[in-house]
């Protein structure tokens, strides 16, 4: 677990790729944790995620260094994490209707 | 390390000496609020099952009400029926008698009527709140105490705050020789392989059971478990997925291994961490743990969730300390403090863990001293 020298932010794991905002964010606010060193590219609430590396569409989203789900579009470090850009990869009943149709 | 409790004939220890009543079937609500708003000492519940039910719908609702009556937190139950519903009260009445637990039964239909009832049960619940007054605490080992844990509201303080330092008292519990109960199974997809990890194979097996269950749920409704739950205000506070949530839920029952899964509101039979087949809402799984045994609950909240039990003292955790300034009256710790900086997760879950001895010994956390008395029984099948 790693916090931010400010205290703002709060990375669970080495190997996330993302970190929580412990305070509201503003846009242009510098986020350092660990080695990474990103801006905020827009306001983050705060309790949500931030990203702190290049998410590709598709790739998995880490938090507690496991898998909580999956980008749906690419997300530069410093985006805002949350559902319009991840999609929960379990209890997706949704997909399975999907398939059972195909 | 001792908690002061109420020594039950059947072995048993409660924290609490209530008198409860309770209907065998919604039909008998009327005859209970009338008891109850006449002998306001008495605990009354009431709920919209018990006839038209079948199978594994009807067990589980009667073992509910059973589990529920007999908790040790109850000196003694009158137990008011209709005459002609499926869960009938005889039967249900013999159940919580075998059980151990002190009981009584009358029927409306029986009695000729709702007046003769309501007399005739305030007669019998006032000859037993008085017998409850000779019951005296003393101390008891931890081996006594099944220690629930839920969290409601949640948002993403709940696994960076509250739910790990409940996690350390969890651990505490398990210590001292106690029973934790980690329940709401949907909140457990996505990170039931690291629960896996640390259970025998055979419990491991059962757990991936009740998460393959959910899951199979929500594929035969085609839809996405994310429009129900993670919840409208778990994504306002910042919880994406499913996964994301239960990944920090998990923390809430510690580190120690897992050693059974229980049904829903079914007593463990092993000490130690113990996982109950619940769904997610609130109210349904308070009532499933009660009903399996557990005198205490501790309950995290981010949002600010104001339940509580009926019989049981239900410590409330706020994940921040916003929450917690703004909804003082329905909390009792604040973990918040370990993103302020003033307290550590250690600190916070020995706060926690002091609470748990002083609400088994008597003191009243929040949703106690507001009588909260929320009461709902999961189903699992269609009324017919």
């Amino acid at each position: 677990m790693a916090l931010s020298k400010d205290g703002a932010v709060l990375r669970l794991s080495p190997r996330d790729n993302i970190a929580v905002a412990l305070k509201p964010l503003d846009v242009a606010a510098p986020i350092e944790v660990d080695d990474v060193s990103v801006s905020a590219s827009q306001a983050i609430p705060i309790g949500h995620k931030v990203a702190l590396l290049e998410i590709r569409q598709g790739d998995l989203v880490l938090k507690y260094g496991q898998t909580m789900g999956r980008a749906t579009v690419a997300i530069a470090p410093g985006e805002h994490v949350h559902v319009h850009n991840v999609e929960g990869l379990r209890g997706r009943g949704d997909l399975a209707a999907g398939k059972a149709t195909a | 390390m001792t908690f002061e409790g109420y020594h039950r004939p059947n072995g048993t220890v409660g924290v609490r000496n209530h008198v409860l009543v309770i209907p065998s079937v919604m039909c008998a609500n009327h005859v209970v609020d009338r008891i109850g708003r006449k002998l306001t000492d008495a605990i009354v519940v009431q709920h919209p099952t018990g006839c038209s039910q079948v199978g594994a719908d009807f067990e589980q609702t009667k073992r509910t009400m059973a589990g529920f009556a007999a908790n040790p937190n109850v000196a003694a139950v009158l137990v008011v029926g209709l005459g002609c519903e499926t869960n009938e009260s005889k039967a249900l009445a013999h159940e919580i008698a075998a059980r151990g637990q002190r009981v009584e039964v009358i029927g409306i239909q029986e009695s000729d009527g709702t007046t003769n009832t309501i007399a005739r049960g305030i007669e019998l619940t006032s000859q037993m709140l008085r017998e409850a007054e000779r019951w005296e605490r003393r101390a008891a080992g931890f081996e006594h105490l099944i220690l629930g844990t839920e969290c409601g509201g949640s948002d993403t303080f709940s696994g960076i705050t509250a739910n790990p330092a409940l996690g350390r008292a969890a651990d505490r519990v398990v210590a001292e020789g106690g029973t934790v109960i980690l329940a709401e199974i949907p909140e457990l997809v996505g990170a039931e392989h690291l629960l896996a990890e640390r259970s025998d194979d055979a419990v491991a097996r059962q757990l991936y059971e009740l998460i393959a269950r959910v899951e199979r749920r929500a594929a035969d409704m085609g839809v996405d478990m994310r429009y129900g739950n993670p919840t409208q205000g778990n994504i306002a506070g910042g919880l994406t997925t499913i996964e994301e949530k239960s990944l920090g839920c998990i923390y809430k029952g510690g580190s120690t291994r897992l050693r059974e899964v229980v049904e829903y509101a079914e007593r463990p039979t092993l000490r130690g961490l113990v996982v109950m087949d619940t769904p997610g809402q609130d109210i349904e799984q308070l009532t499933g743990m009660v009903a399996g045994g557990a005198q205490v609950v501790v309950f995290t909240t981010g949002r600010g969730t104001p339940t509580g039990s009926p019989i049981a003292p239900v410590i409330k955790v706020a994940t921040n300390s916003g929450i917690f300034e703004r909804m003082r009256e329905n909390l009792d710790v604040n973990a918040g403090t370990v993103v302020d900086g003033s307290k550590t997760l250690d600190e916070v879950g020995d706060e926690i863990f002091r609470w748990v001895v002083e609400a088994a010994g008597g003191r009243k956390p929040a949703a106690e001293e507001l009588e909260f008395r929320d009461f709902a029984i999961n189903r699992i099948g269609p009324s017919f």
